[in-house]
């Protein structure tokens, strides 16, 4: 144990932690999305983000940016990531509408009980993962690294870099984005009164199966961007990547309240920041037991998540 | 007739609730559906507004076909429900679970004209505004329902069991809310378990016993019935 060493790299282990939580949290809107409308928890979701960071590897080798290419000019590594934002937004979320049209409506129609969804939820799981494994022969897939991180200010003696600061930031704003959606728009209102009560919200006239669809796809969305981000930052995919985050992912939003959005960027932050702290103390390979102790410790104490409560309750 | 229920049945699984319901409601009236515990009165109301399917006969609305409608769709069409249990939002706010009721409408002046008649309705409502549903007691919330099934500018307004639970001062005022919005030109459709209130305001009146309308009538009629104050309206 080290301790000395956490309390020597405190800020800069907080900042690395935040830059991973801010992605885990990205990824647990999606089953969050998910589990406050449906009380579903979709397996899927890992292979949803898993697509998302090839396609985004794709569209860059498309645009003349594969493995060591040079990566041009601000502007120029700006609109790449745009454009893999929406590359890999349209087909992770198109991918999360399949999911749901082929793995869960059927069910749906049926009154399936909820076990069936569950081994549903984990064959599309399978299935993708095999899938993406078949397309890509089980081989890693590089990219160029766009971004060399710099550093840009130092706080507490913790290095910032302009990489860390964009991941952290645009998550952030996809966050706010989608909480001011689901909070103050129509929409967004039909999605909450769904996730409160389905049969009261069917007689105010909203569309059910719309609803499901918009979660899937929005959840969807927000796992393309953040395998964008991880992209920028790893510089690296295979198609396994998505069952760590996925986890990671899942038991952020439940460390912070499933079903609640606000409570997933707090699972996500805290998760990346524990883990890290982890890691500093035990060494690198204690990393995931730290987290998913803290996510027992807390279930014990705390068993609906430190925000608790579902989407539409919740308002704060 | 607005409403003409023709026939019909509803099961839940294997159990047949409703026999074969026959009823209509024209338009500008209030028709009251009596009965005891179990006799299939919400029943009845959810499979009018779509959220139960229909097994055997037709339902029609506003002279269209809707037995097989789409629960949110029928909403477009101008049936409107105040459940039973009053099903209020408990995470939303007071406006927002009015706003709610409004969903399926685009025109935002008319829909802030609406806010603006519950509001004037239900006095209360307005000093709760920005309260959670949640937090409201049941009067408050039987208002809250009442005011959010209005919302969407229905023709037939379906109320199951508005006096549920109120003490008897409320009942009266929510009654006669309940006559006032039928002035305003809403017809009304209402599930009640207090017979002597629901009769005497209702224009007609259905008895359900046991998934079968047993006698209909005049809610007069109804009223002053033998066999209906016996089971009914207790010993006065």
């Amino acid at each position: 144990m080290n301790f000395e060493f956490l309390g020597d790299n405190f800020m800069s282990l907080t900042v690395t932690g935040l830059t991973q939580g801010a992605i885990y949290a990205l990824v647990a809107l999606g089953y969050t999305l998910v589990y406050g409308v449906l009380r579903l928890i979709n397996f899927a979701h890992s292979e949803v983000f898993m697509i998302g960071t090839f396609v985004t590897t794709i569209v860059w080798a498309g645009l003349g940016f594969g493995v060591g290419a040079s990566a041009p000019g601000t502007f120029g590594v700006l609109g790449l990531i745009a454009l893999a934002v929406v590359a890999a937004g349209a087909a992770s979320g198109g991918t999360a509408l399949i999911v749901e049209r082929v793995a869960y409506r059927p069910l749906r129609k049926r009154n399936a009980p909820s076990l069936i969804f569950l081994i549903s939820a984990i064959g599309a799981s399978v299935a993708l993962f095999e899938l993406v494994g078949a397309i890509t022969d089980r081989q890693p897939r590089g990219m160029p690294s766009l971004v060399q991180p710099k550093v840009q200010f130092t706080i507490f003696g913790a290095d910032v870099t302009n990489l860390q600061i964009g991941i952290i930031l645009s998550a952030l704003a996809m966050l706010a984005g989608l909480d001011i959606f689901i909070n103050r728009t129509r929409l967004g209102r039909g999605v909450r009164a769904v996730a409160q009560n389905p049969d009261v919200a069917a007689l105010m006239g909203v569309n059910k199966d719309r609803v499901i669809m918009l979660i899937f796809v929005l959840g969807g969305m927000m796992a393309g961007a953040a395998s964008v981000l991880y992209d920028v930052k790893v510089g690296i995919t295979t198609y396994s990547v998505g069952f760590l985050i996925g986890i990671k992912a899942f038991t952020a939003a439940v460390l912070g309240g499933i079903g609640n959005l606000r409570g997933a960027l707090l699972g996500g932050l805290l998760l990346g920041v524990v883990e890290n702290y982890g890691a500093g103390v035990f060494g690198n390979e204690w990393m995931d037991v730290v987290a998913f102790v803290m996510l027992v410790v807390v279930l014990l104490f705390r068993p609906t998540g430190l925000l608790g409560e579902s989407l539409g309750r919740a308002r704060a | 007739m607005l409403l003409e229920l023709d026939n019909v049945t509803v099961s839940y699984g294997r159990i047949e609730a409703l026999h074969g319901i026959s009823l209509t409601v024209g338009e500008g009236e209030i028709v009251a559906l009596i009965g005891a515990n179990g006799a299939g009165k919400s029943t009845t109301m959810r499979a009018i507004s779509g959220l139960r399917p229909v097994g055997q006969g037709k339902i029609h609305f506003d002279g269209q076909d809707i037995t097989k409608m789409r629960a949110d769709l029928r909403v477009i069409r101008g049936v409107s429900q105040s459940p039973e249990g009053r099903g209020i939002f408990p995470g939303m706010t007071v406006r927002e679970n009015l706003e709610m009721g409004a969903y399926t409408r685009r025109v935002r002046a008319e829909v802030d004209e609406d806010l603006q008649r519950a509001f004037d309705l239900f006095p209360r409502l307005k000093e709760r505004e920005k309260q959670a549903g949640g937090t409201l007691s049941g009067g408050e919330q039987q208002m809250l329902a009442v005011g959010r099934a209005l919302m969407s500018r229905p023709k037939l307004l379906l109320l199951d069991e508005p006096s549920m639970g109120l003490a008897p001062m409320l009942i009266q005022q929510i009654f006669d809310i309940i006559v006032e919005i039928n002035q305003q030109g809403t017809t009304v459709l209402l599930v009640e378990q207090n017979a002597q209130q629901a009769l005497s305001r209702a224009h007609r009146a259905y008895v359900l016993e046991t998934g079968r309308i047993v006698k209909e009538g005049s809610g007069n009629d109804l009223l002053t019935d033998p066999a209906v104050k016996d089971a009914y309206l207790g010993v006065a």
